[in-house]
């Protein structure tokens, strides 16, 4: 079994004329927490689309377990994708199912495991993010950050082998940002996962992961272990990473020249 | 001028009939599948329930009232013909050819349509969708699949209901209040109305108006933009474009059925 679960091989994407990704390359280790930094709209949850079938390539492979995803038939895809999970920014919870029922969906679906045991299995997720007591709650009486802990356990409810998380500290505050930095990390060496994290939260980012990848224009523009990125000689990367507003990134928006359209008003 | 009418012409026309393409392709790759009762029937049954019962009362009340404010209307110029015994029949095949049908599709619309629309636009604007699929469970089988069978199901039962409170509803009124013989109304029913031309008929039709109306729900909530905006359009279209359709394709039944 190689080292690499997931392999992006010269990957190419475009919305309408809009290109995306230009002839991209990465590879996730098997165990790791990958990360994939970049500013906003350079297209990350599209990176995840892509990974799970749900986006078909202009061009490349996306290899995971020696699979080709873009050229599996359905049947093939499904199953594929039985062995990876997405945690949504959202949660993407049924609003119609309390927390448990959410978490036994993917058990009671793909398996034939009789209620007590499906109990049992739905608890242990739980108790690992730490909603046990929250399961008989609905999606909507829950806050923004155990949602998305909820949406944790179903995700990890069939011990996929791939995790992936899209912008998992987007709108959190900074207890709940501990606590799935925290769960990122501690599910992953636990459950022996193979997680990528997309998200711009540069320092949470760095603090939990192996190895990071930073997009932009299109394509790879700088990558590493966090200190091996600390020391990256592009600009932009630094940029990127100090949070400086002006830089390789300009501040202003690509405009004519400043002083001749004032001038133009004064005439 | 008027080759960017006719540019803008045909772009809508191309946009509706992909439109048309996309609802299409849904419908088939919800119901071209194994069956699998284990999982689909309970899913199946708690539709029939969201979708069938809960408009029962509406149906109700509405076919109450249709019925008897048609024996009242039929009343007042069959009697000057003195033909009031006639009232039976008249509000018997309204019901059961036009009315039944229509008027039930027209309120299934507004109330279990629009409602099918707004659920899938808003469970696609939240991800649930997506994340469906990406847990390996197609959104196809698992949320429209049910939803489709449950409209098509409930909707002949329903106007059946509507068409049968009708007829009470003519004959509360016609008979017990306006003093028409009980006896000559449901006599002169039982002789003018035809099993095979009207009753089954009328189910036909309901049965085609069941199919477009759940079709075109589920269709503009799957394809809603998933924004606040594009839900309340898509559920207003679905009410708009279903209602239409079921006028269109009601003139058209009628013809075929009753026209020769």
């Amino acid at each position: 079994m190689s080292d690499i679960l997931v392999d992006i091989q010269h990957l190419t994407f475009k919305r309408g004329d809009r290109v995306i990704y230009d002839d991209m390359s990465m590879q996730f280790q098997r165990g790791k927490v990958t990360a994939i930094m970049g500013p906003s709209g350079i297209g990350k949850t599209t990176l995840l689309r892509l990974i799970g079938g749900q986006l078909k390539p202009e061009q490349g492979k996306i290899l995971i377990n020696g699979q080709d995803i873009p050229q599996l038939n359905r049947k093939d895809l499904y199953k594929a994708r039985q062995k990876m999970s997405m945690l949504f920014q959202s949660g993407a919870m049924f609003s119609d199912m309390s927390v448990y029922d959410n978490v036994a969906f993917p058990i009671r679906e793909h398996t034939r495991l009789p209620e007590d045991i499906i109990r049992l299995m739905v608890l242990m997720k739980l108790e690992a993010v730490g909603l046990r007591g929250a399961r008989d709650l609905m999606p909507a009486e829950l806050s923004g950050g155990m949602a998305r802990r909820a949406a944790l356990a179903r995700a990890i409810a069939l011990d996929p082998q791939l995790i992936m998380y899209d912008e998992p500290f987007a709108g959190q505050d900074p207890i709940s940002m501990g606590v799935i930095v925290r769960l990122i990390r501690s599910l992953n060496n636990a459950l022996g996962l193979t997680s990528v994290v997309v998200s711009h939260d540069v320092n949470e980012v760095m603090s939990i992961a192996d190895y990071v990848y930073v997009v932009a224009e299109q394509k790879v523009i700088g990558q590493g272990t966090p200190e091996e990125l600390r020391a990256h000689p592009s600009a932009l990367v630094q940029q990127f990473l100090q949070g400086e507003s002006d830089g390789p990134v300009p501040f202003h928006f690509k405009a004519a020249s400043y002083s001749a359209e004032l001038m133009e008003l004064a005439k | 001028m008027i080759v960017d009418k006719l540019q803008q012409l045909g772009q809508k026309s191309i946009a509706k009939i992909q439109g048309m393409g996309r609802a299409t392709i849904m419908l088939f790759g919800a119901l071209v599948a194994w069956p699998t009762p284990r999982k689909s029937f309970p899913l199946l049954l708690k539709q029939l329930y969201v979708v069938g019962v809960l408009s029962l009362l509406i149906i109700l009340v509405s076919g109450l009232f249709i019925g008897m404010v048609l024996a009242l209307q039929g009343y007042t110029v069959l009697s000057k013909f003195g033909a009031e015994q006639m009232l039976g029949p008249l509000v018997a095949l309204s019901l059961l050819r036009e009315l039944g049908p229509v008027v039930t599709a027209l309120l299934f619309a507004g109330r279990a349509g629009s409602a099918l629309t707004a659920e899938i636009g808003l469970m696609k604007a939240t991800e649930q969708l997506s994340g469906m699929e990406m847990m390996a469970v197609d959104p196809l089988r698992r949320i429209i699949a049910p939803r489709f069978w449950a409209g098509v199901i409930s909707m002949p039962l329903l106007a059946m209901i509507f068409t049968a409170v009708g007829i009470l509803g003519g004959h509360l009124v016609g008979v017990d209040w306006l003093g028409v013989d009980s006896g000559g109304y449901w006599s002169a029913m039982q002789a003018n109305v035809d099993f095979q031309q009207d009753i089954m008929n009328g189910v036909i039709k309901s049965a085609v108006f069941a199919l477009i109306v759940t079709w075109i729900a589920l269709h503009k909530g799957f394809d809603a933009v998933p924004t606040s905006e594009g839900i309340s359009q898509a559920t207003t279209q679905t009410v708009v474009t279903s209602s239409l359709a079921v006028l269109g394709f009601d003139f058209i039944l009628t013809a075929v059925m009753f026209g020769g």
